[in-house]
């Protein structure tokens, strides 16, 4: 294993960190709720419409978010790596899976773990392996 | 009251949204680079978790004493349910997912704000593999008579 030095941005990583763990904590403060995204965006659609509100309201604040970082130099359009079909089948897994999993990195891997949840833990620990196979598969079995 | 409470959780949401794109969990190539241990490891992410469960532990650990609110609301977070074959299953197809691109709903919602076209596709397709689910779950049920769980 060989550390990439260049692109290893602990300070940052650390701080953007401790700003999602305040906002989940908010989220189950201030809401009563888990702020899983996956979770937020799946109360929307019919037929388990249920409190729009609020998470309609949390959907903007993230989307607001994207501007009012790059206005503080924080954020530039996202760069992908792969092509289209990729992408495509990339979304349905994350949507397809986080649904069938009941979370995402979010609900499970931040929430669920600040929960001390088994079921997070365990969930938490079988996305990362997948998602670390197939990165070593993509970069390192082809060609 | 309702009014105050969606926009607190707007203010939750754009802070969520800050720490994303802080920590560059927007940028697919930086999670991937954090996916990619046999190559040249870029470990910030574990730095990203690791800031945002310290805080989370302090957090949840109020919350979860509580049975309101501090708006007052009956607190609704999640039970704690049972490991079964549905979560490793879903945990593995997500996983896939996001190695496959390096990114996750969160940063997916995000990073539309950037009117990206490969931001854009990710997402619409993510949606369609949330109805999907729905789609497959209820038609198993309907074979079997079960009933869905809902989380």
């Amino acid at each position: 294993m060989q550390i990439d030095w260049a692109h290893f941005t602990p300070l940052s990583g650390l701080a953007g960190g401790v700003l999602i763990g305040a906002a989940a904590s908010a989220c189950a403060l201030v809401l009563g709720r888990a702020a899983g995204v996956s979770g937020v965006i799946a109360g929307l659609v019919p037929p388990h419409r249920a409190e729009a509100g609020w998470r309609l309201a949390f959907i903007l604040g993230l989307l607001a978010a994207f501007p009012l970082a790059g206005l503080l130099g924080l954020s530039a359009a996202p760069r992908f790596l792969d092509g289209k079909a990729s992408l495509a089948l990339a979304g349905l897994c994350v949507g397809f899976g986080a649904r069938l999993g009941g979370g995402c990195t979010s609900g499970h891997g931040v929430c669920g773990l600040s929960r001390l949840s088994l079921r997070s833990l365990v969930a938490t620990c079988v996305f990362m392996i997948a998602a670390f196979a197939v990165v070593f598969a993509q970069r390192h079995l082809s060609n | 009251m309702t009014t105050l409470r969606n926009l607190l959780s707007l203010l939750i949401g754009l802070v969520f949204g800050l720490g994303l794109c802080l920590s560059q969990m927007t940028q697919p190539a930086k999670v991937q680079g954090f996916l990619d241990i046999a190559g040249a490891w870029d470990p910030s992410l574990a730095f990203v978790m690791g800031g945002a469960i310290a805080v989370g532990l302090v957090g949840f650990n109020f919350a979860k004493r509580r049975r309101r609110t501090l708006l007052g609301d009956p607190c609704q977070l999640p039970a704690q349910g049972r490991v079964d074959a549905r979560l490793i299953s879903g945990a593995a197809i997500f996983g896939v997912g996001w190695g496959l691109a390096g990114v996750c709903p969160g940063p997916a919602v995000v990073n539309v704000a950037s009117l990206d076209a490969g931001a854009m596709l990710f997402f619409v397709a993510m949606l369609i593999g949330m109805a999907a689910e729905r789609l497959v779950l209820n038609a198993l049920a309907g074979r079997n008579g079960a009933v869905v769980e809902e989380d």
